[in-house]
């Protein structure tokens, strides 16, 4: 460490003492010639920084753009309007970047000085101005269009039979709520909060809160970490927050959702692969749909992290079948099973699956 | 000293006249360099105060970088120097969070609005405008101390049991209003938040003053339309800070209130830590409309006055008028109106209404329509000029070139669909950098290397002025450009460690790759820091009044100019300030009468 910054320091003397005798020789050979020979290299490397700079630009295209979601295409129907709109965005904004870039430099360059040169005084062309007026705002014009229908269709309401799933956020992961058997959510307060209640569902009466059981609530599931969807239905997501403000983030669907605390949001799309689909077609034997919170919320942010697995039908009732309410888990008394058993009094091998509430986040 | 012989061999004479102007008035060292009420010291303070906030700011990303490019090296001295924040020889998480927060306060705030407007607006609207000082000196003065006093307070966090703030520097709540969900929001915040305070409060007295100088002290034949437009840039920028600032006060005030006075503004529903909280009803979107009712425009806050420098640098090193003045002027009232008409671009995936967030798509989008204006101009401008590279030069040149680089991802951000996939990714970060944070570096830089002889008398060194271009502009490109791909695949900003994760675990080399770059750049800054402090004491002395040929009226006063900038009369000024190359003359300043015979332009 201590020889880094030592060798750093050697390194920028060297260069300041290189600068300092390059002021001396141009002092005592003219100043002149000096700032000519001096014009004349910084013309050249503009032009030198032009070419490699493009060179770069492609290289870096090469290199990357393998890594980036472009080449496995959206996993959700929707989000395929945004890698079209993002197509025709690079396309455009390309033409006007390489344009004015490759100008610029080139100018520089071309028009560097020379004595006894004459300038073009050319102080305004209402001409030349109205047409770079007009070009952007038509351009402008197209990609508003476009990209104002993909986001009323995004931000629009979601098909009927799209399947609902409660998203909560909260310091550091996320929890997962089906609605049941009777596909409502049952009510919820923030203020039921507790350790075997870890969403506030309002299970019981409470006179201290004025509030009266809901039954909605007693099918309700919840899952923590993993959440799964079902191929080719669209979902919709209710999200919310327990304490700041997170972001369903979900990058391989190209979607993505705040969660704040004390006021819902939505999100919905429809996934086009399962997670086994995907594993084939990135040929990455690890792929998993990740759900990453996008706004910072404290500390563990870089962590909070969940599983998306999506499924086929048949498969999503096949788990589904086999998922709890958390109403029984918190009350086992309650729970038919736990009643049919103590009734028979045998069978203890099935264990009581219970959501847990764990975060699947390392720490 | 032969070398100090060789450099100044020609300025002996000018020395012995400059003593005589000296004998005006007497001052003591305190008067004079530090509770100075003269513009042009208090814009150097402001410049230098800058630069040490951006060391420090800067020095902060490296530390940041180190453990995104190198997550699973230990670096044994990070303990030694940060103590706990460097436990085992990694940044620990908290201290990630707070480095990365304040270092975007710090550069937002600190450096490229009270650094750079600070700087310019007080060097140069008095001199180009043909006045002797600000309307109200001593507000000029009490903006700076304000500004030094936010300074103190919020480096004074860095010493806290809890550390400084680490929500971000935009402080979203909860999370800033909680000291439960973090522990950065505990007294760190309460700092930051006073620091942010007396900071508004130093750019409402300076922008007010910076506003009723330009509309009431230009001199004779100034007309608005004959300002240079540097001038034009910095009075812009203070209009809009003006006018936005108090709202950002505004919702840190009511932050203050959900913090300590139990109100609940921003605060409803929330079980954190274990505990709940008895605040219901408020809502944690409503700061975020009034931080960014300040915050978007704050972006043009920072990057007017850049725009302002390079347009002025361009044409003089050019050789030639700026094209389409203006145009140029039209489109940067443009930018004001619009840039208080955008904010809510920051907040497409907050649940804003569909509707309510097609329109700021359409305003949005429309901003970028007199930026493309200005760029198109700035090109005209170069074209069949005859362009001297001066340091300052390279760096407005560079300032176009990062500018439409940054400009155009800008166009992504702003489309709301597209929005949503890249929001909050490393694309945001790759645009907001090149557009916002290197593009007004490099504006302040063609502004420092084109003035400082006007500040001090003395020339930068140019050969280590064109090697610290070079070496920014290639670094600026290197960090940046690769992180719109990160951004393409989704990468979160903000996190901390990526190699958990299956989708963007790929990244991992070029994050280093990165690292690296910013180790280099930032380091190369030092060629900068160097040259400016040397050059203040040994640099080449100016021994022409008008070392670049330049028309503006700067230019007009003594090498060194005292407190009230012209020693007799103040000039009249009888033309705009871009008769470059007009009927064959290479120069023609403001102050020369038009001529009989001379065109109209």
């Amino acid at each position: 460490m201590f020889i880094t910054v030592l060798a750093i320091i050697l390194i920028l003397i060297v260069i300041f003492q290189i600068a300092k005798a390059s002021e001396y020789v141009s002092v005592l050979k003219g100043e002149d010639r000096a700032f000519k020979q001096n014009n004349k290299i910084n013309g050249a490397l503009m032009i030198a920084f032009l070419i490699l700079g493009l060179i770069g630009v492609f290289w870096c295209n090469h290199e990357l753009y393998p890594k980036t979601l472009f080449p496995q295409g959206s996993s959700s129907v929707e989000g395929e309007n945004v890698d079209k709109l993002l197509k025709i965005t690079i396309l455009l904004t390309g033409i006007v970047f390489f344009a004015t870039q490759i100008l610029l430099f080139w100018f520089s360059y071309k028009y560097q000085y020379k004595e006894e040169k004459k300038i073009h005084f050319f102080s305004h062309s209402s001409k030349l101005e109205l047409i770079w007026t007009a070009i952007p705002t038509i351009v402008l014009a197209i990609l508003i269009v476009y990209g104002l229908r993909s986001w009323f269709l995004f931000t629009g309401d979601a098909p009927k039979n799209a399947i609902q799933i409660e998203v909560t956020g909260h310091q550091f992961g996320w929890t997962f709520r089906y609605p049941g058997k009777d596909g409502v959510f049952g009510k919820k307060y923030f203020k039921d909060i507790n350790a075997t209640n870890e969403l506030g569902l309002i299970w019981k009466d409470s006179a201290e809160l004025s509030q009266k059981a809901d039954p909605a609530t007693f099918d309700d599931i919840i899952m923590g970490g993993t959440v799964y969807l079902i191929k080719d239905k669209p979902v919709r997501f209710i999200i919310n927050s327990q304490d700041v403000i997170h972001d369903v983030g979900l990058p391989q669907f190209r979607m993505k959702m705040d969660a704040v605390p004390g006021t819902p949001t939505t999100l919905w799309f429809t996934p086009k692969y399962t997670t086994e689909e995907m594993k084939k077609r990135t040929g990455n034997p690890n792929f998993v749909y990740e759900l990453s919170c996008d706004q910072l919320c404290g500390v563990g942010h870089w962590s909070m992290r969940a599983v998306i697995n999506v499924v086929t039908q048949a498969e999503y009732d096949a788990f589904m079948a086999k998922q709890k309410p958390a109403y029984y888990s918190a009350f086992p008394a309650k729970d038919p099973d736990n009643i049919k058993a103590a009734a028979a009094v045998s069978d203890s091998s099935k264990p009581v699956k219970v959501a847990s509430p764990a975060d699947t986040t390392k720490k | 000293m032969s070398h100090e012989v060789v450099l100044q061999a020609d300025v002996a004479g000018v020395h012995g006249t400059a003593h005589h102007e000296e004998h005006h008035h007497k001052q003591s060292f305190i008067t004079k360099y530090v509770f100075s009420q003269d513009h042009k010291i208090i814009g150097k303070q402001f410049l230098i105060t800058g630069i040490i906030w951006a060391i420090l700011g800067g020095f902060m990303s490296v530390l940041f970088r180190l453990q995104l490019g190198f997550p699973d090296t230990t670096f044994p001295w990070l303990e030694t120097v940060l103590g706990k924040w460097g436990k085992g020889g990694h940044i620990a998480q908290e201290a990630y969070y707070s480095l990365t927060t304040i270092h975007g306060t710090v550069m937002v705030f600190f450096v490229l609005t009270g650094g750079l407007s600070g700087t310019f607006a007080n060097f140069l609207i008095p001199l180009q405008i043909g006045a002797r000082d600000m309307a109200s000196p001593l507000m000029n003065m009490l903006s700076y101390w304000f500004f030094l006093l936010a300074s103190v307070v919020l480096l004074s966090s860095f010493f806290l049991e809890t550390g400084p703030f680490s929500g971000g520097w935009t402080a979203y709540p909860p999370l800033s209003a909680l000291g439960q969900a973090s522990d950065g929001s505990k007294q760190g915040m309460d700092m930051w938040l006073t620091a942010l305070v007396f900071f508004v409060v130093s750019q409402l007295l300076g922008g007010l003053n910076y506003i009723s100088t330009v509309l009431n002290m230009r001199t004779k034949g100034m007309s608005m339309t004959r300002m240079p437009l540097s001038v034009w840039g910095v009075f812009l920028q203070a209009v809009l800070g003006v006018l936005s600032f108090p709202v950002l006060f505004a919702g840190f005030i009511l932050l203050i209130f959900d913090r300590h006075f139990g109100t609940s503004f921003y605060l409803s529903d929330i079980f954190v830590a274990g505990q709940i909280l008895p605040h219901e009803g408020g809502n944690a979107i409503l700061y975020q409309h009034l931080f960014w009712f300040l915050g978007h425009p704050e972006v043009y806050i920072v990057i007017l006055p850049a725009m302002g420098l390079v347009s002025e640098v361009m044409s003089t090193n050019a050789r030639k008028p700026i094209f389409g003045y203006s145009a140029m002027v039209m489109s940067m009232f443009a930018i004001v109106i619009l840039a208080f008409l955008v904010w809510a671009h920051h907040m497409f995936v907050t649940g804003l209404n569909p509707f309510l967030g097609s329109v700021f798509v359409l305003l949005t989008l429309l901003i970028a329509v007199p930026s493309a204006i200005k760029v198109f101009n700035w090109l005209t401008t170069l074209w069949r000029g005859n362009i001297r590279f001066t340091t300052g030069m390279l760096f407005a040149i560079g300032f176009v070139s990062l500018f439409i680089s940054g400009g155009l991802t800008g166009i992504y951000l702003g489309n709301s669909a597209i929005d949503i996939h890249i929001h909050d990714t490393y694309f945001v970060i790759a645009h907001f950098h090149l557009v916002m944070g290197v593009a007004a570096f490099f504006g302040m830089f063609c502004g420092v290397y084109h003035w400082f002889p006007k500040m001090f008398g003395r020339f930068m060194n140019s050969t280590l002025g064109n090697i610290h271009f070079w070496v920014t502009l290639i670094g600026a490109y290197l960090i940046f450009w690769p992180m719109h791909y990160e951004g393409f695949a989704g990468m979160p900003r903000r996190y901390y460690d990526y190699s958990g994760w299956e989708s963007f675990k790929q990244f991992i080399s070029l994050n280093k790759f990165i690292s690296i770059v910013v180790i280099i750049t930032f380091t190369g800054q030092f060629l900068f820091v160097f040259n400016f402090f040397y050059s203040i004491f040994k640099g080449r002395k100016v021994t022409n009044k008008n070392p670049w040929q330049s028309n503006t009226l700067e230019w007009t006063t003594p090498i060194k100019p005292l407190h009230g900038n012209w020693p007799g009369e103040i000039p009249e000024v009888y033309r705009w300030p871009y008769d470059y190359g007009k009927d064959g003359v290479d120069f023609i300043p403001q102050t020369t009468p038009v001529g009989e015979d001379e065109s109209v332009h």
